[in-house]
């Protein structure tokens, strides 16, 4: 069974980063979970994201859940959120797509417009 | 859904609306059968809506509050020649409000949907709900798996979130090994 123990040195580690955290931009990525979003695979989407900004330590970014956004065709559906720019839509996410919004988007400033709602509805 | 596991998501889902501050998610397994119970100490439902709320054609968007997620779990359990049965005490009876979702399935049925990824239901839950408490218990007949955030809470103090993403892979990991070893 896994220790208590390694818990208490989380919370050693953490002491020092939450400063850090406050320091940045925070970007926001937020994941539709209603019944209409699980049912399409919005959790292994949301999985998939929280891997990948734990893997890759992105110490500014949060990820969280959301209800029914209404377009619940075009679920799974992931909005992200970033200082002074516009809120993208990614509609029909799957996890496949999560590294490259990860990569291009969220580190590298530049929506997948491709997977967007405007790409996807035209 | 294509995983029991997303129905409990789900409905996990209407606990946290409810305003729970304690959710417990418990499965029971026999070798036949298994026994979905989802209790939370939320604000309840009246009588009446507890009548409306397993049938889909009656939630009508303006009164949805719970939608189509308790009818569909009815279904998954009911196909397998199970049942799906609701309490509820509403906040306007008692302080110790809350509502209980047993829903029964019968594994050896050809329309049992499998449990699926429970871990993943569970890290999301937590990740999306660092607020709240969750106590899962998984009986089966060879193994128990475990996990209350109340326990791990009081370890990580307030100043460590439960949806840190470390915390997060502690979780997923005590959870894989439980049920490995």
């Amino acid at each position: 069974m896994k220790s208590l123990e390694e818990l208490a040195q989380i919370r050693e580690r953490m002491k020092n980063k939450v400063a850090l955290r406050e320091a940045n931009g925070e970007i926001r990525i937020v994941v539709g979970m209603a019944t209409c979003g699980i049912a399409a695979g919005a959790r292994p989407v949301l999985n998939a994201l929280v891997e990948q900004v734990a893997k890759q330590h992105l110490d500014n970014v949060t990820v969280t859940q959301t209800g029914c956004i209404g377009m619940c065709r075009l679920e799974p559906i992931v909005e992200v959120f970033m200082p002074n720019e516009e809120r993208v839509t990614y509609v029909k996410m799957t996890p496949d797509k999560v590294p490259e919004v990860i990569e291009q988007h969220i580190k590298g400033g530049k929506p997948v417009v491709k997977y967007t709602i405007g790409a996807v509805e035209n | 859904m294509k995983e029991l596991s997303l129905n409990i998501l789900d409905i996990a889902q209407n606990s946290i609306k409810a305003q729970a501050t304690l959710v417990g998610i418990e499965l029971c397994e026999t070798e036949t059968t298994l026994l979905i119970r989802i209790t939370d100490n939320g604000c309840g439902m009246e009588e009446a809506f507890l009548e409306r709320v397993l049938d889909p054609f009656s939630t009508t968007r303006t009164t949805r509050k719970v939608g189509l997620g308790l009818p569909l779990l009815k279904l998954a359990a009911e196909q397998t020649g199970g049942s799906l049965s609701i309490r509820s005490i509403p906040k306007s009876r008692s302080e110790n409000s809350g509502t209980t979702v047993e829903a029964l399935f019968h594994k050896d049925h050809m329309d049992f949907t499998p449990l699926g990824d429970i871990i993943s239901t569970i890290e999301i839950l937590i990740q999306g709900n660092p607020d709240i408490d969750f106590a899962f218990t998984h009986t089966m007949p060879e193994r128990t798996v475990s996990l209350d955030t109340r326990e791990l809470r009081a370890v990580l103090g307030e100043e460590v979130p439960l949806n840190d993403f470390s915390v997060l892979a502690w979780i997923r990991e005590a959870l894989t090994e439980q049920y490995a070893s």
